[in-house]
């Protein structure tokens, strides 16, 4: 059925909910319906009970969800958008990434945690972070970031049977995207890249939004008959080598793509990896397309410029291919 | 307060009603973008607070900032320039309708992660304090920070070391679409200044007077180095969290309830029953407010836009310990 990404994730949240220890917590997710009306109608459907609203207290209720897990429960947070995580990033970084490795793996710390990511609506500096990088440079915690209602779908769902803490960010400007879901229980892994349009000239590689502007992007160099490859990544942590590095062995040059400020994220990451692993596949240099490292302006035009666009992808990918 | 101070406070009541209203129009108008908190309602907060201030003390806000940066002397013109997102706003238009910043009138900015700033007005006090200033900070904030760690952090320690601070919430019930009652095991928030050894009043936020005299005595209390209070001031915001909220989570039975608290009407009111005002006097603010109102906007309308130059120089203060 084609359905939008939020009706995906709807759809994943009832299917969590059949199980008994599942439950959902965050700031206006009951009577609000929550920020980005994901949660709308669960309150009156699921009550208090499996659906609660928290107080604002992010560092608190992380926690507690990181303790609930403890105690065998299987929490669903949902923090409003992920600059309100940083309030959290001492439970999820000094705590439920740690737990397990540090009780000598006796100890699990089953939590899903869904937020909100992107830049692109005017919001200002403190409202416009993709910081999901951030989380994928901590061992102990899986970091999720779709971009199609399917993936939405089938990553959440997956998350229910992952004994770890799995940080999901799901990114505003693509709520009400549309793209072909099956119904029922559906599961994409959580350890595998996705290749979302096949080519043999250069790989794109993004994941969340920019995954889908890379999909516009290679529509832009098949009009100059270069055929991109687009990768998205779709697990940020732990990264997909390997399909990332078969991609690049096809097609010999790489473009790597991110919405937010160049070396604030897990593209440096990816492409030091891809130079000393695969060295020699490369027939030049990667190019790193991302936004510009500062805070996010207020100022429409601006901001627009403050991230990368499909044009300024192709243009980076043809003067690769054509050098 | 006296003839005059009423009088200022009235044109500044006046003025933030006039100018929210507006700003809610030119948001709908496309000419104001992302989020637009509007401070309609609660108006006496901000002016009556802000009258007990002088003007080299401090103030640092939340992210419905629009109030407190015109009732601390910012221009209208300088505060629609920013929620137009040009370069002759407050913030140069980097920062929109929640960041607006006015070191000159000694706004710290308003902020948009709820409770983060508090602290941050505690060390504005602990500055104040280590420079041996005999200035007070205010910091507002709503009744949704206050189950934030760093609100329980702020007030520990100014309270501890005795800080020349004042606390002020909004409490307008609601946070978002959660209504208190629903996430505040204390509801009264005024009460929590107990558990930090520090004075806690509630105070009627729809009464500018009311609100002033409390203010006045807190910042006494702080200037003259007894430490911070906590004050409560119960106020509604009449419109939705911003333009984005249909305000489905509250009854039309409450919102009627609290129309005639209006805190301007009640105001204007008292001053024409006392005899401090004349109607001909108040209906010339009103005149005046408009005019201003709408220079604000014809300014903002004519004013270039920021360049990415003003982004990039924007990042780090100019670097002294760097060579060429
Ligand atoms: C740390 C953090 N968590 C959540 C949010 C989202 N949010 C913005 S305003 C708000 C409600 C705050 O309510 P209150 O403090 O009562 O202020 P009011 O809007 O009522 O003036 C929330 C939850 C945020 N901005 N920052
Ligand atoms: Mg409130």
């Amino acid at each position: 059925m084609l359905i939008t990404y939020r009706e995906a994730i709807r759809q994943a949240l009832r299917e969590l909910l059949k199980d008994p220890t599942v439950f959902l917590m965050g700031e206006d997710i009951g009577a609000y319906g929550g920020a980005f009306a994901v949660t709308k109608g669960f309150l009156e459907e699921y009550g208090p009970a499996r659906v609660i609203d928290t107080p604002i207290s992010e560092s608190g209720l992380v926690s507690a969800a990181i303790g609930a897990g403890m105690a065998g429960a299987h929490p669903v947070v949902e923090v409003m958008t992920i600059n309100f995580t940083l309030l959290a990033f001492d439970a999820l970084v000094n705590h439920a990434a740690k737990i397990h490795g540090m009780s000598g793996g006796r100890v699990d710390v089953p939590l899903i945690l869904r937020t909100v990511t992107g830049s692109g609506n005017q919001l200002g500096a403190q409202h416009s972070q993709n910081i999901e990088g951030h989380y994928a440079m901590v061992p102990g915690l899986k970091v999720l970031a779709p971009a199609t209602p399917a993936d939405a779908k089938g990553l959440l769902l997956s998350a229910l049977y992952e004994p770890n803490p799995v940080f999901i960010a799901e990114h505003f400007a693509l709520y009400n995207t549309k793209g072909e879901v099956e119904e029922g229980r559906t599961f994409v892994p959580i350890n595998k890249a996705n290749v979302l349009r096949a080519g043999a000239d250069v790989t794109l590689i993004a994941y969340s939004r920019m995954a889908i502007v890379c999909l516009h992007a290679a529509e832009l160099l098949a009009q100059d008959g270069i055929a991109a490859e687009v990768l998205d990544m779709r697990t940020l942590r732990p990264l997909d080598l390997e399909t990332i590095f078969t991609s690049i062995a096809k097609t010999h040059y790489a473009v790597m793509v991110e919405e937010t400020g160049k070396g604030t994220s897990i593209g440096g990451s990816l492409i030091a990896e891809v130079q000393e692993q695969i060295f020699d596949a490369l027939h030049g240099p990667i190019r790193w397309v991302a936004g510009l490292p500062v805070p996010v302006p207020y100022n429409k035009t601006l901001e627009r410029e403050t991230i990368p666009s499909a044009e300024s992808i192709a243009r980076a990918a043809r003067e690769l291919v054509n050098a | 307060m006296d003839r005059e101070l009423s009088l200022r406070a009235y044109h500044q009541m006046a003025l933030i009603r006039l100018f929210e209203d507006k700003a809610g129009e030119q948001y709908g108008r496309g000419k104001i973008g992302g989020f637009l908190h509007l401070y309609i309602g609660e108006e006496a907060c901000a002016v009556g607070a802000i009258a007990a201030l002088r003007h080299e003390d401090y103030v640092i806000t939340h992210y419905r900032d629009h109030g407190h940066a015109l009732a601390k002397g910012c221009s209208a013109r300088a505060v629609m320039a920013e929620l137009y997102g040009k370069r002759t706003g407050v913030s140069k238009g980097l920062g929109g309708s929640m960041h607006l910043f006015c070191p000159e009138n000694r706004l710290m900015g308003g902020y948009a992660i709820v409770g983060g700033h508090i602290p941050i007005g505690t060390g504005l006090a602990l500055g104040i304090r280590h420079l041996g200033q005999d200035l007070v900070c205010v910091v507002f904030f709503g009744d949704g920070a206050v189950n934030e760690g760093e609100f329980h952090e702020a007030l520990n320690m100014a309270s501890v070391w005795k800080l020349p601070v004042v606390f002020f919430c909004e409490n307008n019930l609601y946070a978002m679409g959660t209504a208190i009652t629903r996430t505040s095991a204390v509801t009264e928030v005024y009460r929590r200044a107990e558990a930090y050894a520090m004075p806690g009043q509630r105070v009627d936020g729809m009464d500018v007077e009311a609100v002033y005299r409390a203010t006045r005595e807190a910042v006494a209390r702080a200037r003259g180095g007894s430490g911070p209070t906590l004050l409560e001031a119960m106020t509604y915001r009449f419109k939705g969290h911003s333009m984005a909220d249909a305000v489905t989570y509250r009854s039309r039975d409450e919102e009627a309830g609290w129309r005639p608290r209006d805190p301007l009407p009640l105001f204007r009111e008292r001053l024409l029953a006392d005899g401090r005002a004349t109607e001909e006097e108040l209906a010339a603010i009103e005149q005046a407010v408009k005019a201003e109102v709408e220079d604000a906007v014809r300014f903002a309308e004519a004013s270039p836009e920021p360049t990415m130059e003003d982004v990039l120089t924007s990042v780090y203060a100019p670097c002294r310990a760097c060579s060429e």
